[in-house]
């Protein structure tokens, strides 16, 4: 997929450069990463939509926050829940809430559909902010991280920070080695052409409506992976991860770092969680800080208008092929 | 004469109070091209598209091997032997010539479970697009982006794409329309040929294209078959000189 040699070690590269980061030993610097890489999972499940398939979610917040309520409703109270069981339950959740609502959702196309998921994910805010089940609008706290042990010893003690950041790295390139992989197969090639052109996909012959579910149900536990490590990091769920405002931040995610390139989308995530540390900033912003969605506004529009291929626009830029062709070869 | 391959059979579309086509019968042979004639809104590319199952049926039947196929959609009809090309050019724009018609042939594979296969593995595949790009001229254009085609190749493209399904009906919606001379000539010889073992229905304006290429020939206006049957049949038909280009064009030849 990758024409010249530089992109083709740069995710080696970054991947290297942020295993290492623990050595600086900033605990505020690690958490803050940790939460960028878990929104760059995110961001790359719903870039698998929208970039790839051609689908606008704009309710992709439902499978973060579905996983994430899993995990605190799966959890015991006070006993530390395995991640061997209660991670792929929580990603198989979203899965099937992705399929159940994929078969509906799908029969829509353009500003319906991104409506009808938008939908779906407010069904699910107010199910969990105005019932019992996950507390109402004040959450559940996690008490106790997950466990990864293999017999009685700890693989990954996730109370750890350091340990915890590898683990979400470690996820984090996982997916985006995967995505990658079935991006270059058949499979995504056929999606490519379902966002290129749905129509002509149908007259070949492709079974458009399995492809795109397909693709749905893999976004779905993908960004269920994102919330699940949400959860475990934060130690707490409500229905905010579950809401509008996390659809809109995971979707200008994806159109700042670049639609439809995963890696766009991990750059997407880190200059959005970036921006909205440093603007958020009282020491240099003063009173702005408080309004720094208007400063974060202004630059997606910017970006909008100027780099519509978005960040990662501005690496191919400098490269010798066009985006497309790059595709063939 | 052989069995028809595909028949159909009081095949109506209405839009509304709109009848676009009406009553339409007409078969297809493998070994034929049927060529079907008639003026702009004739309703030659809503028959196509009943035929393609592109637009619902309102009425009537569309026999495929003895299957009733209306009703069904196109990606099954298409799985089940009926390739089509678009009288509006109906590309991958962003990809290349190659890929287009790599993704037509791949359509006819189980390959899509094989996630963590790359796309350009499969030699049968290759080979498929490959032959299909050769037969519709584009062989030399296979690594350019098909943006960046002239009209007369993006034509061509969308035969070579029609071509990888390996389809055993062919249904050509103005195959030579925006393409100069010399590609008409290619195109005209390769329906030609194409004609041993497919069953083909060609939609076209140009005379001569019909003429050379007609073993059957069916007139259409206002929805309604006019006339059916050999050119030399059709040609003589009072009401087809009547109804059609004035009687005078179709005679000259």
């Amino acid at each position: 997929m990758n024409g010249s040699p530089i992109s083709r070690v740069l995710p080696y590269l970054a991947i290297s450069l942020l295993a290492l980061f623990p050595v600086l030993d900033s605990t505020f610097y690690t958490q803050l990463l940790s939460k960028v890489l878990i929104m760059a999972i995110f961001a790359m499940s719903l870039d698998l939509l929208v970039g790839y398939t051609g689908l606008v979610s704009f309710g992709h917040a439902a499978y973060f926050g579905l996983a994430g309520y899993a995990l605190a409703l799966l959890a015991a109270k006070f006993e530390a829940v395995s991640l061997w069981w209660s991670l792929p339950a929580a990603m198989g959740i979203c899965v099937a809430f992705a399929i159940t609502t994929g078969m509906l959702v799908l029969r829509t196309r353009g500003i319906y559909f991104i409506m009808v998921t938008l939908a779906f994910a407010q069904m699910l805010f107010f199910v969990f902010h105005d019932t019992k089940l996950g507390g109402g609008s004040d959450g559940i706290y996690i008490y106790t991280k997950p466990t990864m042990n293999i017999g009685d010893t700890a693989l990954v003690n996730l109370e750890k920070l350091n340990e915890f950041y590898w683990l979400v790295l470690f996820f984090t390139a996982a997916t985006y080695f995967l995505l990658r992989r079935i991006l270059g197969s058949s499979f995504g090639r056929a999606l490519m052409g379902i966002k290129v052109n749905e129509h002509r996909m149908r007259a070949l012959g492709f079974p458009v409506f399995r492809y795109q579910l397909a693709s749905f149900a893999l976004s779905g536990g993908l960004a269920g992976l994102a919330g699940y490590l949400a959860a475990v990091q934060f130690g707490f769920v409500n229905p905010e991860i579950l809401s509008w405002h996390q659809s809109g931040a995971v979707l200008m995610m994806v159109i700042l770092g670049g639609m439809g390139t995963l890696h766009g989308a991990v750059i997407g995530a880190f200059a959005f969680v970036l921006l909205q540390e440093v603007l958020s900033n009282q020491a240099w912003f003063g009173v702005a800080a408080k309004h720094w969605q208007l400063a974060m506004g202004i630059l997606i529009m910017l970006v909008a208008l100027y780099l519509p291929q978005g960040l990662a626009g501005l690496m191919s830029k400098f490269q010798r092929k066009p985006v497309e062709e790059a595709a063939d070869d | 004469m052989t069995e028809a391959i595909l028949r159909t059979e009081g095949l109506t579309k209405r839009f509304g109070g709109l009848v676009a086509v009406s009553e339409v019968s007409l078969d297809l042979h493998v070994g034929e091209v049927h060529v079907v004639i008639g003026p702009n809104g004739a309703g030659k590319s809503t028959l196509t598209n009943l035929l393609s199952g592109d637009l619902p049926a309102t009425s009537g039947r569309v026999m495929l091997n003895g299957r009733d196929i209306a009703g069904l959609s196109s990606d099954q009809i298409s799985r089940m032997g009926v390739g089509r090309s678009y009288q509006k050019t109906n590309i991958f724009l962003p990809f290349t010539v190659f890929e287009n018609a790599r993704l037509a042939a791949q359509s006819r594979t189980p390959y899509a479970l094989h996630v963590f296969s790359r796309a350009e593995q499969y030699d049968a595949i290759n080979a498929l697009a490959g032959a299909a790009l050769e037969s519709a001229g584009l062989a030399h254009r296979a690594h350019r982006v098909a943006a960046a085609l002239s009209h007369g190749e993006q034509r061509q493209l969308e035969i070579a794409m029609c071509l990888a399904t390996q389809p055993r009906v062919l249904l050509l919606d103005e195959p030579l329309a925006g393409m100069g001379p010399h590609e008409s000539q290619r195109m005209v010889e390769l329906i030609g040929k194409l004609r041993t073992d497919h069953a083909i229905m060609l939609i076209e304006h140009d005379m001569d294209a019909v003429f050379a290429l007609a073993d059957r020939l069916t007139v259409m206006v206002n929805g309604e078959v006019l006339e059916t049957g050999s050119p030399e049949q059709v040609r003589a038909s009072p009401a087809v000189q009547a109804a059609y280009l004035g009687g005078e064009e179709l005679l000259h030849e």
